[in-house]
């Protein structure tokens, strides 16, 4: 049994140290207690629970998701119970749990993320912040934070000012250059950067002509994406100094070697757990193998090790 | 909540008619737990494409140890299920979501169309074995004779009438399951319990709503992960606002949703 190996696959995001590498994304886990049934989330390296604004949002209208090739596309709408519902009974179950819980944060406004942030601070049991810089800034008129360097800076100096636990800024692959955004945050203090959030997409019926989701575009992830996701990663762990979290289209504990080695010192795994929600689990025990079959002295030995051509 | 990731073994698969088919399976903890209503979610495949698990209500159970699904082929995934042969095995995750409720005091009416008609029949099912009155009135619609036939067929061998309705007359009423409705003599402290397309949900829950008539309805949707944690599956609320299919539902009281009336 993998569980019974030994195998240091011990990896620190900031000062934050994990067990091993392997988080769940942001809404794709949903607040953890959901997935109590087929995992054994004690084992996992972190969990990042769905996305928590300041007041409750009901998301979208249907159809929200669609599946595409070796991929889906979903608009949910942000739909969550807001940070203040989240911390008096979401945070409680993960409170029981031995497993260090991201929040995934998202705003309107600078402001918005300075409060949110506010609020979870000195919660017990939150080991770090993941802020979600991708949605639309109200105030500029709907740029998305995460497209202008110097507002991903604003938010990303705001949420840290406010927080006492790591801060991860989770990146958008909606950009022309990737590596100058992470750039800005890693400069206004992130302590690391998460990378790819969804690939902004599109899915038609021809039949009825009209669009497979009620907000007409929406965000691609999947399986589809891992190639995007592995360029990105590969790009921003040289551009940067601080943990680059791999995010995209990761199923196996293979996968997770690839971003691994394309730079990444932690994963997150997403829409895979929708499919197999024993996913991240699994990876965990692939890892645990592969260090002792390698017979590396650490996970942390593969991080980088990319060999050129 | 008990819900497990099993594989399944493919005891039987048969073809009703050139497009429908029905998969029985063996895992007595799904089997086992399984109440009317509840749904599987089935992977259809290895490879990545599709790649989502699939949505099928559980139509029966047998023995504590095996449940069947129904299924038409509409895609890709349905077409690689059909494709699947005894004695391989499949990804099921389940059982998922509330079941129905069932008053054994209360006369119960089922209606179901199409393959919505499968969770009806394990509803009847369980009815038959837990409540010692009157049977439940069964009123089943669908396309045409070919479609509905192999469908009744289940509800005879367990000794339950049938009102049948095709939307070409080939068997029963010429008509909608509302058409034969509006002839019976339900009682106003009838239960009536629906699964079937959406435009024959809204009409049978517009009458029961004239009625009076208390409504329990089954939504189908598009889901990812059946679990709570996509957020893809909503349906709306009357009150404002959705609720999730997979995890609030699929079955709800229809009043309490909010239905397109055209």
């Amino acid at each position: 049994m993998a569980s019974s190996l030994k195998a240091d696959l011990r990896v620190s995001i900031g000062s934050l140290k994990l067990k091993n590498p392997v988080m769940t994304a942001s809404g794709t886990f949903g607040y953890a207690k959901e997935f109590e049934p087929y995992v054994n989330l004690h084992r996992l390296g972190a969990v990042v629970v769905k996305g928590i604004s300041l007041e409750p949002r009901a998301g979208n209208p249907p159809p929200r998701i669609v599946e595409t090739s070796c991929g889906m596309l979903n608009a949910i709408g942000l739909e969550n119970v807001g940070v203040e519902r989240f911390v008096k009974e979401k945070m409680v179950f993960l409170q029981d749990v031995n497993v260090p819980v991201f929040v995934n944060i998202l705003g309107d406004s600078i402001d918005e993320y300075r409060v949110i942030a506010k609020r979870l601070k000195d919660v017990p049991g939150i080991a770090g912040i993941e802020v979600n810089i991708s949605c639309p800034n109200v105030k500029k008129g709907g740029v998305a934070f995460g497209t202008i360097p110097e507002m991903a800076a604003l938010v990303t100096a705001a949420v840290k000012e406010e927080s006492s636990v790591p801060v991860v800024v989770k990146l958008s692959p909606n950009v022309s250059d990737i590596t100058v955004i992470a750039r800005a945050v890693e400069d206004a203090g992130a302590d690391a950067v998460s990378l790819i959030n969804t690939l902004i997409g599109m899915a038609i019926d021809h039949k009825s002509r009209r669009p497979c989701i009620a907000n007409v575009i929406g965000g691609l992830s999947g399986p589809a994406i891992k190639p995007v996701a592995l360029r990105m990663v590969y790009q921003v762990a040289q551009a940067v100094s601080i943990p680059v979290i791999g995010i995209g289209g990761i199923e196996t504990y293979e996968d997770v070697l690839e971003f691994m080695l394309a730079g990444a010192t932690a994963v997150q795994i997403g829409t895979a757990n929708f499919i197999n929600p024993r996913a991240s689990e699994e990876a965990v025990e692939g890892l645990t193998r592969y260090v002792v079959d390698e017979k590396l002295s650490s996970i942390r030995d593969v991080i980088g090790g990319l060999i050129l051509p | 909540m008990s819900q497990f990731q099993e594989k399944t073994e493919i005891t039987r698969i048969e073809r009703l008619t050139p497009d429908v088919f029905r998969i029985t399976l063996e895992s007595s903890e799904i089997a086992s737990r399984a109440r009317p209503g509840q749904f599987v979610m089935v992977r259809t495949g290895d490879g990545k494409d599709p790649l989502l698990r699939r949505p099928f209500s559980i139509s029966q159970t047998s023995s504590g140890k095996y449940f069947q699904i129904l299924f038409k082929v509409i895609g890709r995934g349905t077409s690689m299920l059909a494709h699947c042969r005894e004695g391989e095995y499949l990804s099921i995750l389940g059982p998922l979501g509330s079941g129905f409720t069932f008053d054994c005091k209360a006369d119960n009416c089922l209606v179901g169309g199409g393959m919505g008609i499968a969770p009806l029949l394990f509803l009847g099912k369980s009815m038959l074995r837990n409540c010692t009155l009157k049977p439940p009135t069964i009123v089943l619609g669908a396309r045409n004779k070919e479609e509905l036939a192999p469908l009744i067929k289940d509800f005879k061998e367990l000794g339950l009438s049938v009102y049948p309705a095709t939307d070409d007359g080939s068997l029963g009423t010429h008509g909608l399951v509302t058409d034969i409705l509006k002839g019976l003599d339900l009682a106003p402290t009838c239960k009536m319990s629906v699964c079937g397309p959406t435009p024959m949900m809204t009409a049978v829950h517009l009458f029961c709503k004239k009625k009076e008539i208390s409504c329990q309805v089954s939504m189908e949707t598009a889901m990812a992960c059946g679990m709570g944690a996509c957020l893809g599956c909503i349906v709306p609320l009357a009150k404002g606002g959705y609720a999730h299919a997979c995890s609030d539902g699929p079955v709800f009281d229809a009043k309490e949703l909010l239905w397109q009336v055209r």
